[in-house]
């Protein structure tokens, strides 16, 4: 008896825990959801009970989203960015970390460090040369100025996250390619791609989320709302004086962050085994 | 004519001088295994002839044209590689038939070649498997299937065996052996394993340091070593040496008998004062490790006596014995380690 209640009380406990964090994770989320479908009566009434809603839902805000504003053109601005910089950083980043990861030897693995680096030197230092740049080509005020910038914080990253499942590929299957007739680039081609689909597949949503939720470089180089990219134009367009509509606001980033956690889902146990394909041999 | 010619192939790593001049030539058909211990080159040979490895100095010579620059998918040789390297999104079908797709056979050609690649080895039953559903030999028929299929110049297997447990490495041994004496091809095989090198081998290249040091055939590596390093590195237990005088005596363990187990022979016998220091029973033979009176040795002298002959009661350790080689059994060394003819 007594063991069947500690094992009881173990399920408990585990299910407690993972309900904690489901609560912690999915919260924002709820937040969102309800937020978008109050009127604003509700939302603004401080009495209120804010969990629930008080008065009928309603779509007004999403309404008001897509005939007001221009959110339908951020969505597809968005869209058009983060496909471009996805093909941009793929092109860039399979053959270099392909390269760092099997054609150098010492050098490459401190070119490989050093090309993580500049990943990490903050956007708010940067913007401040790349704005000369982007004036100097003409692409001020324009969303193409956000597809040449992204690929500098993406490529460096997913070169890097590339180069670690390469090394952890065995060179036998190219060898063997190369041997069996292929040159190195159709061994490449050939045997490397398929195999890495994961580690492309973790690159890709990495780089499509980043771009997505990148919000400085698009503050500073974009003030025309229709070449605004959606966090941009939420945050900044659907703030009207200094009045904050959140039901238009959590409508807006409603709908902007479930299409990325469904990629996620989707692609959950290949995205996995991408981040964590160089770890264990 | 030789398929392979290789001339004074030196390759250099950065510090490492890993192929230090080697000069080999291997006629058309045979099966010749290069043999040495871990790290002295053999493998970097192998894959400098596949043209893997491009060699910091001379000349590689394959089916009588010079291959330096060629890259390794024109050069008509197939690898099978230690770990197969077999292509894990390809069924065994289509891992078979790569090397035919990439040299744009036609479609009837690359059924027709499978089919007989795959029949050869035993793996028609297998072909629209993956290679993750394989075991380990039936992975190595295929790596070898997908070598043969376009009939390579040379086919070049790099230690095939060692993945395999010892029971599989008997009969795939076995097997490569007698596939390669049907189909014909010459064969390049490296392997560290004596054992495989003397079933297997035409003849054998003992490799050490980068450099060969003898070229001949399984008998001739056995019985006439170059050099103390093929005469210890050949044979288990290797060949007893004795120093004297700066120079060597050799004689390998099945030679050296007690004394009343020798006759005399033409050349007579040399004897010894031999002190037994530990037996192991094999079955088949009884092994002694001893000393021996009046000699500094490298390492411990051993005995194999065939146990028929040899009662357990009549050798046992912490005795002196009279012990006795043939006069003709002996080799002799000088102090550099080069064989030499008397000493």
């Amino acid at each position: 008896m007594r063991r069947v209640i500690a094992k009881v009380g173990k399920e408990v406990a585990f299910y407690l825990a993972i309900a904690f964090f489901v609560g912690l994770t999915t919260f924002p989320f709820y937040w969102m959801l309800i937020t978008s479908l109050k009127s604003n009566p509700d939302l603004y009434n401080v009495t209120n009970v804010p969990f629930w809603f008080n008065e009928p839902p309603t779509l007004e805000h999403f309404r008001y989203l897509f005939e007001q504003t221009l959110f339908g053109r951020w969505l597809v601005n968005s869209l058009i960015i983060g496909v471009c910089v996805v093909v941009i950083t793929l092109i860039a980043a399979l053959p270099a970390g392909y390269s760092l990861a099997r054609m150098t030897g010492r050098s490459g693995e401190a070119m490989g460090i050093g090309i993580f680096l500049t990943y990490l030197v903050p956007p708010t230092l940067l913007f401040l040369p790349l704005s000369r740049i982007i004036a100097n080509l003409g692409l001020q005020n324009s969303m193409w100025s956000l597809v040449l910038v992204y690929p500098t914080f993406t490529i460096p990253f997913c070169t890097w996250l590339l180069m670690g499942f390469f090394k952890a590929m065995p060179v036998e299957i190219e060898e063997a390619a190369i041997v069996d007739g292929c040159s190195v680039f159709g061994a490449f081609i050939k045997m490397v791609l398929p195999l890495s689909l994961p580690a492309i597949l973790t690159a890709v949503i990495f780089t499509f989320t980043l771009t997505l939720q990148e919000f400085v470089y698009a503050l500073t180089f974009i003030s025309s709302s229709a070449q605004k990219p959606i966090t941009l134009g939420v945050a900044t367009d659907l703030v009207r004086g200094d009045i904050f509509f959140w039901g238009e606001i959590m409508a807006g980033a409603l709908i902007a962050s479930i299409p990325v956690a469904i990629a996620y889902n989707l692609f959950l146990d290949r995205f996995i085994s991408g981040i964590t394909g160089g770890a264990v041999k | 004519m030789a398929a392979v010619l290789a001339t004074n192939i030196v390759k250099q790593f950065d510090e490492v001088l890993a192929v230090n001049g080697i000069t080999l030539a291997v006629p058309d058909g045979e099966f010749i295994v290069l043999l040495g211990p871990s790290g002295c080159g053999k493998t970097t040979l192998l894959r400098i002839i596949c043209g893997l490895e491009r060699q910091t100095a001379g000349d590689l010579i394959i089916g009588g044209s010079i291959v330096n620059d060629i890259p390794p998918r024109a050069r008509g040789v197939a690898m099978m590689f230690q770990s197969y390297g077999l292509y894990p999104h390809y069924t065994v079908r289509n891992n078979i038939a790569f090397p035919l797709r990439t040299q744009r056979a036609s479609r009837a050609e690359i059924d027709r070649k499978v089919k007989w690649a795959a029949q050869l080895l035993g793996l028609s039953h297998l072909l629209d498997r993956r290679p993750r559903q394989l075991s380990g030999g039936e992975r190595q028929r295929v790596a070898l299937a997908r070598a043969l299929v376009r009939e390579p110049t040379a086919l070049l297997l790099d230690e095939p065996l060692s993945n395999l447990d010892a029971k599989l490495r008997a009969s795939a041994r076995q097997e490569i052996k007698q596939f390669q004496q049907r189909v014909g091809v010459t064969t390049i095989y490296v392997t560290h394993d004596q054992v495989e090198a003397m079933g297997m081998g035409d003849r054998i290249a003992v490799i050490e340091h980068g450099k060969v040091r003898q070229v001949g055939t399984p008998a001739e590596i056995y019985n006439e070593p170059a050099d103390r390093f093929v005469a210890t590195f050949v044979g288990s237990p290797p060949m007893n040496l004795l120093a004297r005088n700066d120079a060597y005596l050799g004689f390998r363990p099945e030679n050296f008998l007690p004394r009343e187990m020798v006759d005399d022979g033409n050349g007579g016998v040399t004897e010894f004062s031999f002190r037994v220091d530990r037996c192991e029973y094999l079955g088949s033979e009884r092994i002694a490790y001893g000393v021996i009176e009046g000699f500094e040795s490298p390492q411990l002298i051993t005995a194999k006596l065939p146990p028929a002959h040899v009662a357990e009661e009549s050798i046992r350790p912490g005795e002196w014995h009279r012990f006795a080689v043939r006069n003709s059994a002996l080799r002799y060394f000088d102090h550099d380690g080069k064989r030499v003819n008397r000493s």
